[in-house]
């Protein structure tokens, strides 16, 4: 089979025991060199110009096997080396679910908490590359500029979030108060001096690599802080809605590797020759159930369904609500041929899984392009996986890569299917009107009420 | 003076060069005031080539160095004539122009960088670049239409239907893209296709937002489009000015003939100027109201109660300036406070946004963006300054301006669930009984 023959011992560049790639990538790295027609105008900027020296990246690639903890090493030292790669990659795969698991025991402010570290993590990441690839680790201020940067978009960020779901909060005290007031404005602000940090900074010898190291900063802002963000609003939404979605990316990778490594037979991209359709079709089905399955046990529990709210009594994030109506059982007539199969005229669903069932079908056959992504993004700059952080995966960004896109699917998702506009953010927005405003809308919202039926008229006293 | 040293004569017709060495001097491609070196440059990119012949014929008789002046100065006038024209023409015909502005500064900036990664080859990589603006454009587009044409919007199904999908359908067709850019991705070009990307989406991040703001600037009152685009152009040229005939020590380095007197003096003038503007702006209602769409006569309409801001307001003078101008108070509109804001922000910021351009076309070795005006260069080098001003003026207007739009409040609301319509009444109702706007029990209508 396709995984088996590309596992077997084919050494990576750098290590005596380089670990299997994922099935995202070439086997032994592509050691093809970009042709020349890369090469840009300018001959004298010497920092500027990397596509000439494509082959002498290579030897920067680091093994992934160094950070094998010894323990690991030592247990496994008798077995042969391809089923010691399986196996790190097994344990640490586990290693990863349970501290998933347990982190989600521990609620909602420490999945934010991990949410951001990821993002720290994946931004440093990328940002690192790019010092590789420009040789431009020693630009004068790009490094403050870089996390200087990443600060300030996550403060913004992070107060526009703060702002909706913290409104109770936040009007109590005093300081808050200008400062969400004013939020944009400071924000704003804090990137400009950014900006004209950068403009001064400019260095004659420099520009083209300093104007890109502009860019990339940018671009990777863009990719994970937005991503990123977006997640924890889908937290806030409710549990459920980032547990399914990051569970059925990760189950396709798994289910998708596991049906290639026993069916696989017809590549599926020339970008990733590890990857077979029957792997595909394999894990979008198995996602697609098991996405139905997990929906159905999640949609219980109140802790996972109801949306995240802060409490200022407790000064804690609750999760308690009446669940709304997709979270309760339905009863749906089946179709003739079902009804046949399953001998039953109804069945009991929750009005989710069937939202579950978009879900997986996203994640199985549009995340996988996320994935084919960093694949191309790992062989034009020439390295194996974005960092060495976890032995037998790579980077944090290598694991995260199928997710990148199915984030901000499922918020578009919620905005336009699920939910409306959030209520807190539109209070907010109210008591920040002029008083005539506020009462002008007032007597609006109460003539509608009123008609509803929503609001009875109240007697005159 | 640096100026007048530096404008002399170099025939503006020579042959292009692309690579310039480092000389700050030559490569220098800034706004109004510097651009008088690309006429003196080791051959400049063909701005001249592009001079109408009319102006040719009837120039031929001054010297280079005179003939320089006028084409600039009569481009100068006929752009700024030409937004006097717009302006009249109204609205929709400004949205109209800032949309094509906008489409050709993404032009000219993919096509430098197809110039430096010679990639205009690159398989699909046209198309995309082109289908990722539709799709950005569509998304910031449909976000305006939904909140200002609201009315319209729910009158007709298909619209509706568009809108309440919009972001949905956005991301569909963004992902289209993103797809067919990985399934672009051609063995021996990854690298390069990586980097149109990157640029593509730097680009579009730079020149859609920016263009997006300034629409929404526009509907909030064209005077707060109006103002500060002519504080940037103001200043541009009062700073060249002072810089003409004070200016002796240079201001920045990325920047040789940048002078901190011309700094400094335009910095004076456009505040000046801005208080003036708003002076006379202020005084008409087509440009002090917000742009409204009205259903009736399917047209745009700027028809209002001005709002506090331009009403006059009498003001006691400081004592200090007061035994100057002999006056107690002095009648004036609350906008002209904030046109000091804009325009400090555009004399001091807004040439950070040039010397960004300036340091990026050193960068790649261009002199101009492009060669689509003569004697200036292409859009963008007219609108790098007012690059930073219009996200600056939007973020003025949403933080010290207007509240959150009443309107779209209500629209809102009315999609939420009926137990949260009735928490978020009763909370306003107790935030107004508290501020005494509602008398407590009988007030109730």
């Amino acid at each position: 089979m396709l995984e088996l023959r590309h596992r077997a011992g084919c050494p990576g560049p750098g290590g005596a025991v380089a670990p299997p790639p994922r099935e995202g990538e070439a086997a032994g790295g592509d050691h093809e060199t970009e042709s020349t027609s890369d090469k840009e105008t300018d001959i004298d900027d010497r920092y500027g110009d990397l596509d000439s020296r494509t082959d002498s990246d290579i030897p920067e690639i680091l093994p992934s096997s160094d950070r094998t903890p010894e323990i690991l090493k030592k247990a496994l030292s008798g077995l042969s080396s391809r089923w010691k790669n399986w196996w790190i990659r097994g344990i640490l795969t586990l290693t990863m679910i349970s501290l998933f698991f347990l982190i989600i025991y521990m609620g909602s402010f420490m999945l934010m908490l991990l949410v951001l570290g990821i993002q720290v993590k994946c931004f440093h990441e990328i940002i690192t590359i790019g010092y590789r690839v420009y040789r431009s680790y020693d630009l004068p201020w790009f490094r403050t500029l870089s996390w200087y940067f990443l600060l300030c978009v996550n403060y913004f960020f992070y107060g526009e979030t703060v702002a909706d779901y913290f409104a109770t909060f936040v009007q109590r005290e005093e300081q808050l108060q200008s400062l969400i007031r004013y939020h944009r404005f400071i924000s704003f602000a804090l990137y400009l001096a950014g900006f004209c940090m950068f403009v001064l900074s400019l260095v004659k010898k420099h520009y083209r690599l300093q104007f890109y190291m502009f860019a990339w900063t940018h671009v990777t802002l863009l990719i994970t802080v937005t991503q990123s963000h977006l997640v924890i609003q889908n937290l806030f939404e409710g549990m459920i809605w980032f547990l399914v979605p990051i569970s059925s990316v990760i189950c396709n990778d798994i289910t998708a590797y596991l049906f290639g490594f026993f069916f696989g037979r017809t590549p599926l991209i020339k970008l990733s020759p590890k990857k077979t359709w029957e792997g595909f079709i394999g894990g979008f089905f198995s996602t697609v159930v098991f996405g139905f399955i997990a929906a159905y046990v999640l949609s219980k529990y109140q802790y996972f369904v109801c949306p995240v709210e802060y409490r200022s009594d407790v000064n804690s994030f609750v999760t308690e609500c009446e669940p709304s109506e997709i979270f309760q059982l339905q009863s749906y007539s089946l179709p003739p041929f079902l009804k046949a199969v399953l001998r039953r005229e109804t069945v009991s669903l929750y009005p989710f899984q069937i939202h579950s069932i978009a879900l997986s079908t996203f994640a199985s056959l549009i995340g996988p392009f996320g994935g084919f992504f960093a694949s191309g993004f790992k062989r034009a700059f020439k390295i194996k996986d974005f960092a060495n952080t976890i032995p037998g995966h790579g980077g944090i960004m290598d694991r995260f890569d199928c997710q990148y896109l199915m984030a901000t699917f499922v918020h578009v998702y919620i905005t336009s299917f699920i939910r409306g506009p959030n209520p807190s953010k539109v209070l907010q927005q109210l008591l920040v009107l002029q008083p005539e405003q506020q009462l002008n809308i007032y007597k609006t919202l109460k003539t509608h009420l009123i008609e509803k039926g929503i609001l009875q008229p109240t007697l005159k006293v | 003076m640096t100026e007048l040293r530096q404008r002399a004569v170099r025939e503006p017709d020579g042959p292009p060069e692309d690579k310039e060495s480092e000389s700050e001097a030559k490569v220098d491609g800034e706004t109004a005031s510097d651009s008088e070196s690309r006429a003196e440059a080791s051959p400049p990119l063909i701005p001249a080539d592009d001079t109408p012949e009319v102006l040719n014929r009837a120039l031929s008789s001054l010297s280079s160095r005179w003939k320089n002046w006028w084409v600039r100065g009569i481009l100068t006038l006929a752009m700024i004539a030409f937004f006097f024209v717009i302006i009249y023409l109204g609205p929709l015909v400004l949205m109209m122009i800032v949309l094509c502005v906008q489409i050709k500064c993404f032009h000219e900036i993919i096509t430098i960088g197809y110039n430096v990664y010679h990639s205009y080859d690159l398989p699909w990589f046209r198309t995309l670049s082109w289908y990722f603006l539709l799709c950005v454009n569509y998304f910031f587009y449909g976000e305006t239409v939904t909140d200002y044409f609201f009315t319209l919007v729910q009158r007709e199904e298909p619209l509706r239907i568009l809108s309440k999908y919009h972001r949905f359908i956005s991301f569909t067709l963004y992902l289209i893209g993103f797809c067919m850019f990985v399934l672009s991705l051609v063995k021996k070009h990854y690298r390069l296709q990586f980097y149109m990307f990157g640029w593509t989406h730097v680009t579009l991040l730079i020149v859609v937002t920016q263009s997006h703001l300034v629409i929404h600037n526009l509907f909030e009152g064209m005077i707060w489009f109006i103002v500060p685009i002519s504080c940037v152009i103001c200043n541009d040229i009062m700073a060249y000015m002072f810089g003409f005939f004070f200016g002796r020590t240079p201001l920045i380095k990325l920047s040789p003939k940048k002078t901190w007197e011309g700094f400094i003096g335009g910095f004076f003038a456009t505040v000046v100027f801005g208080l003036l503007l708003s002076y006379v702006m202020s005084g008409y209602r087509c440009f002090v109201c917000p742009v409204e769409y009205n259903n009736d006569t399917n047209s745009f309409t700027v028809d209002c109660e001005p709002s506090y801001l331009f009403r006059l307001q009498e003001y006691n003078i400081p004592g200090v300036i007061q035994s100057l101008l002999g006056w107690k108070t002095v009648r004036m509109y609350p906008f002209q406070i904030h046109s000091i804001a804009l325009s400090t922000f555009a004399s001091l910021i807004g040439p950070f946004g040039g010397f960004f351009a300036s340091g990026f076309k050193r960068a790649f070795k261009i002199k101009d963006f492009a060669n689509t005006i003569p004697g200036h260069g292409g859009i963008m080098d007219r609108f790098d300054c007012q690059y930073l001003m219009a996200t600056f003026v939007n973020v003025y207007i949403a933080s010290f301006i207007r509240g959150p739009n009443p309107s779209k409040l209500i629209q809102q609301f009315l999609t939420l669930r009926p137990d949260q319509q009735l928490h978020i009444f009763n909370t306003l109702k107790s935030h107004l009984t508290d501020k005494g706007m509602l008398m407590a029990a009988t007030e109730d209508e």
